[in-house]
């Protein structure tokens, strides 16, 4: 069993394993590979410039470790140059200490960039639509503050407008994920988080979520359905019309564990979403955030209803900014 | 007064799951065979003196490996497990809540209670006989280090069959680790198992840096020690700024828990989000304390095997320090989606690919030591050479995933999954193997038998790739971890299905290790030279099995890669044969306290686990007393004398 057998045997397994996720990588159940909206498109070129500058140095060294295990075994009649003192190349180690301060920089750039772009509304054209996520054990409900409606593990949302999420919970933390739509963000109870996905077309999405949260947690899944924006009012005024209210008591019976199948309702309390904030916020007062100017987030909307949603904070993470929460 | 005792038992026992009634009935089976056999072969005398109350490194070293091969069973058998229920996800093998407290009970083993020790084994095995040194510089807090951290892992692991095990992952993140979540014991079997066996880990790296520092042999100048022993320093110096975190954060957590407190409660004041940065204060630096001890396994098998100096000793050094210092710096990348200010994940998002550099570096440092040398592929060297490529693709999925903004789409997804097994097992795991078969002759005076090793070595290595690779291919189908169960229209249970065969490849190759181990013992190759892979470094000039007091005459160092040089020296007839001059020599006395320290130990942990405080507290007397005790001996140690040395000498082949 030589050394180049096995190696070449490591390769193969690794080459087999590539190709299955690239050569399937267009096949519609790798959601993460098929974005569907501007988020995700950004997401997906930073994976795909990290993989290219990854294979860079890693397919020629293994190239080379191939070459190298084959080459120097230890045979009899091995031609081979053998100097078992050399042990020191200045030039040969400069080298390596460079490349990889090259190819970190280069990827550097692009993380940092997408980093600070992602903060911001993806589509500065079109006014945002904020939607608040609460992550409740192990249901998801979405209100919607403008539109005054709430559902539970269905998610609806007009197709090419950018959608401005307040994810907070009143549970144990979870993650909100529309692979398709754009990567995740945390939920966590006493702080809003926010993220912004955008939907290109009208479509059907699968929603995730992905921090563990106890035992109904895997059955904690909700749609996401983009529809054009005039269906997306059709469907608000049908909800209005066709629905219950949401009761303080229904929010109560809601929020003890267990599942739950998809709700929708025409009404929900006032402010329910900032109520669940404050509870668990420790009695600070919460005006400071809920009248941060919008210019923030970087989200240019005219309609002032919006301004008094921008409850969330940039900087959730506690000793990192003491602007948001003060601990 | 029955049915009290029937209420009690009830919640007290672990019940209703057919594979904890099997796992009740082996453990005791095995519990009354080993009494049986230690009755029977009159064993109990020889187990005290000679293990239970030992500080010598080598057998310490040996229990570490013992303890950490059953663990590596106990977290394997918990993978497959695992597994299977993902390969069927609609057979209802297992239920939700024990699908959660197996993934949870199978991390914490695997990094706590299996990597550590194996790493501890390695350090008490090798680092003494590397330096010429004849103990550790503390021995008898060496001892304790085990039996705290043997003590812990049996504490954790009683929550299989009495008080129900831990399910809120293997870090616990509250609020879920919390009283309202997870009500019961289970936690605090997470909390005290680890809490003690942490206090042993700290003592282990505090131990073993003043032995690198302080007791090297004369001559041997840093700047010669062999790389396994820097990694060693590096990793100790980690765990030395890093452990103390974790302690604070557990003592935490669970005052949360017992006292009320609100440290880290969702209400009251608290803050989950602080556990989660403390907890990866220390979770981040953990990898890489494990992680480095594995670089200096390679580093001393490479040079070995290919019969050549390692390429670029001092960048190698540097990049040891550099790894320990930046490893420090990263923790934040494993919550990016906390949704903090953009500033901050940039800044550690950088700082997680910098730490790629020093890594990247080491590979090409190994390569060219290859390079113009000449390979043997004996078993150290395949895991070794085995590992290059695992690593090198494990390491490009890490700098993948500390792209910020691409990480919030990989965030606990089989992505992550596989990225981490990838380095965990191709780095770590391949590590350890690759030594325990390199020093296992030193060890034992016998070598593994190599072909039952390959067929380990093969099943071990294609199985892994049949396991994670298509791990990474789920992460993108956005499955997220810790799910117990899917459903078919996601397309995910072909992949899930190959990835469990795999699983059980690498199962199949642990088995044959483990028929390998016995066969050996019996079959082996003796190594009658004390050099059987003619090796560079000074563990290998003394007879194997190394005699308990290591070198009967200390040698004075002149190069790196002594012994080499040593030999080089001899064949070309340059080599002056100094006249042997023995004298008494200066041991350490076995000591029965850490074992019964640890026991108390136990007690405490057990105690607070249970919330019987009186059985905490009476663990506490027991701990302070040990302690006075100890404070008031004054004779702890004795002098070899000379007959005695030669003698032994004489018995491993060798005349003074």
């Amino acid at each position: 069993m030589s050394g180049g057998k096995m190696l070449r045997q490591i390769q193969f397994w690794i080459l087999a394993a590539l190709a299955t996720v690239l050569l399937s990588g267009c096949g519609s159940e790798y959601l993460v590979l098929n974005p569907k909206g501007p988020v995700a498109e950004t997401q997906y070129n930073l994976i795909i410039i990290s993989a290219i500058l990854c294979a860079v140095i890693i397919v020629p060294v293994l190239a080379l470790t191939a070459f190298i295990v084959y080459r120097y075994r230890d045979k009899p009649d091995n031609k081979a140059p053998y100097k078992p003192e050399w042990a020191h190349n200045t030039t040969l180690e400069v080298i390596w200490w460079g490349i990889p301060v090259v190819i970190i920089a280069i990827l550097g750039y692009f993380t940092v960039r997408d980093t600070y772009v992602l903060k911001e509304s993806p589509n500065k054209e079109v006014a945002p639509i904020t939607i608040q996520v609460t992550a409740l054990d192990w249901k998801w409900m979405f209100t919607y503050p403008d539109q005054k409606i709430a559902t539970v593990n269905y998610l609806e949302i007009p197709a090419g407008v950018p959608v401005h999420f307040q994810v907070s919970a009143e549970a144990p933390m979870n993650s909100f994920w529309v692979p398709e739509l754009g990567g995740q963000i945390y939920a966590m109870a006493g702080m809003a988080t926010e993220l912004y996905l955008q939907a290109d077309e009208p479509g059907e999405f699968q929603g995730f979520s992905s921090n563990f949260s106890g035992e109904g947690f895997a059955h904690m899944q909700f749609k996401v359905v983009a529809k054009p924006q005039d269906e997306f009012n059709k469907w608000v005024d049908e909800v209005k019309g066709t629905t219950p209210a949401m009761s303080k008591e229904d929010y109560n019976e809601l929020k003890k564990p267990g599942l739950a199948e998809k709700k929708l309702y025409s009404a929900f309390p006032e402010g329910l979403f900032e109520e669940i904030l404050a509870k668990y916020s420790h009695g600070h007062d919460m005006d400071h955030v809920m009248k941060k100017e919008p210019a923030e987030t970087g989200a240019k909307t005219n309609d002032t209803s919006h301004e008094t949603h921008q409850m969330s904070d940039m900087s959730n993470m506690p000793g990192m900014d003491h602007t948001g929460m003060k601990h | 007064m029955w049915e009290n005792i029937k209420e009690f038992a009830s919640t007290f026992f672990v019940t209703g799951d057919p594979l904890i009634y099997g796992a009740d009935v082996s453990i005791a089976l095995t519990m009354v065979a080993i009494v049986f056999v230690l009755t029977k072969y009159k064993k109990w005398g020889w187990l005290w003196r000679e293990w239970l109350t030992t500080v010598d490194h080598k057998r310490i070293g040996i229990m570490y490996l013992i303890a950490s091969l059953l663990m590596l069973f106990r977290g394997g058998v918990d993978a497959l497990l695992m597994r299977l229920q993902l390969a069927f996800p609609n057979v209802e093998f297992l239920h939700s809540d024990h699908y959660n407290a197996i993934f949870t009970t199978h991390g914490t083993i695997m990094i706590l209670f299996m990597a550590m020790p194996m790493m501890f084994g390695l350090f008490n095995m090798v680092v003494p006989l590397q330096l010429g040194a004849r103990d550790v510089a503390y021995p008898f807090l060496n001892a304790l280090s085990f039996w705290l951290f043997m003590l812990g892992a049996m504490l954790f692991n009683l929550s299989f069959v009495i008080g129900g095990s831990p399910d809120a992952g293997w870090l616990s993140y509250p609020p879920l680790s919390q009283n309202d979540f997870s009500p019961g014991p289970g936690q605090n079997f997470w909390i005290w198992g680890i809490q003690i066996s942490g206090i042993g880990s700290l003592a282990t790296g505090i131990n073993f840096i003043v032995t690198i520092l302080k007791m090297r042999a004369p001559g041997m100048k840093l700047s010669q020690m062999p790389l396994f022993s820097w990694s060693v320093l590096s990793s100790s110096i980690m765990i030395i700024f890093a452990f103390p975190i974790l302690t604070v954060t557990i003592a935490l957590l669970f005052l949360d828990r017992f006292a009320g407190a609100h440290f880290f409660t969702m209400d009251g004041g608290g803050n989950p989000m602080m556990y989660l940065n403390l907890i990866w204060m220390w979770g981040h630096p953990e990898v890489y304390i494990v992680v480095v001890p594995a670089f200096g396994i390679f580093s001393e098998v490479v040079a070995t095997f290919s019969r050549k100096k390692i390429f670029g000793y001092k960048s190698m050094v540097w990049a040891l320090m550099a790894i320990a210092v930046l490893s420090f710096f990263t923790w934040a990348h494993h919550f990016f989606t906390m949704g903090t200010s953009a500033s901050v994940i940039a800044f550690f998002a950088i700082s997680t690919m910098v730490i790629a550099i020093p890594t990247g570096v080491k590979v090409f440092n190994w390569l060219f030591t290859m390079f113009r040398g000449r390979i043997s592929f004996k078993q150290p060297m395949l895991w070794t050479i085995a590992f290059i490529p695992c690593f090198l693709v494990g390491g490009a999925t890490g700098v993948m995933l500390a792209v910020a903004p691409a990480d919030y789409q990989y965030h606990n997804s089989y992505f992550l999954i596989a990225h981490f097994h990838q380095v965990l097992i191709g780095g770590v795991v391949f590590g350890y193997l690759a030594g325990i078969y390199y020093w296992w002759p030193k060890l034992f005076g016998f070598k593994l038998d190599e072909k039952l090793g390959k067929w380990g070595f093969w099943f071990w290595n294609i199985g892994f790739y049949v396991c994670f690779m298509p791990q990474y291919a789920l992460g993108f189908m956005g499955m997220t971890r810790r799910y117990y169960t899917y459903g078919w229209d996601r397309g995910w249970a072909d992949m899930n299905l190959i990835s469990t065969v795999g699983a059980f490849m690498m199962g199949i190759g642990f088995l044959f290790q483990v028929w390998q181990i016995a066969y050996s013992i019996k079959h082996g190759e003796r190594d009658t030279t004390g050099d059987p892979w003619d090796a560079r470094t000074l563990e290998w000039s003394i007879p194997s099995p190394a005699p308990f007091y290591n070198f009967a005459v200390v040698p004075t160092v002149k190069d790196a890669d002594d012994w080499w040089a040593t030999k080089q020296a001899k064949a070309n007839g340059t080599h002056k044969e100094e006249p042997v001059h023995l004298e008494p020599i200066h041991m350490p006395k076995n000591s029965g306290i850490p074992f019964i320290m640890s026991l108390f130990w136990f007690m405490v942990g057990f105690g607070f686990t249970f919330g019987w405080v009186w059985i905490a507290v009476l663990g506490f007397i027991g701990v302070a007393v040990c302690m006075w005790v100890r404070s008031f001996q004054y004779d702890t140690d004795y002098y070899v004398p000379v007959d005695e040395v030669r003698r032994t000498e004489a018995s491993l082949g060798r005349v003074l």
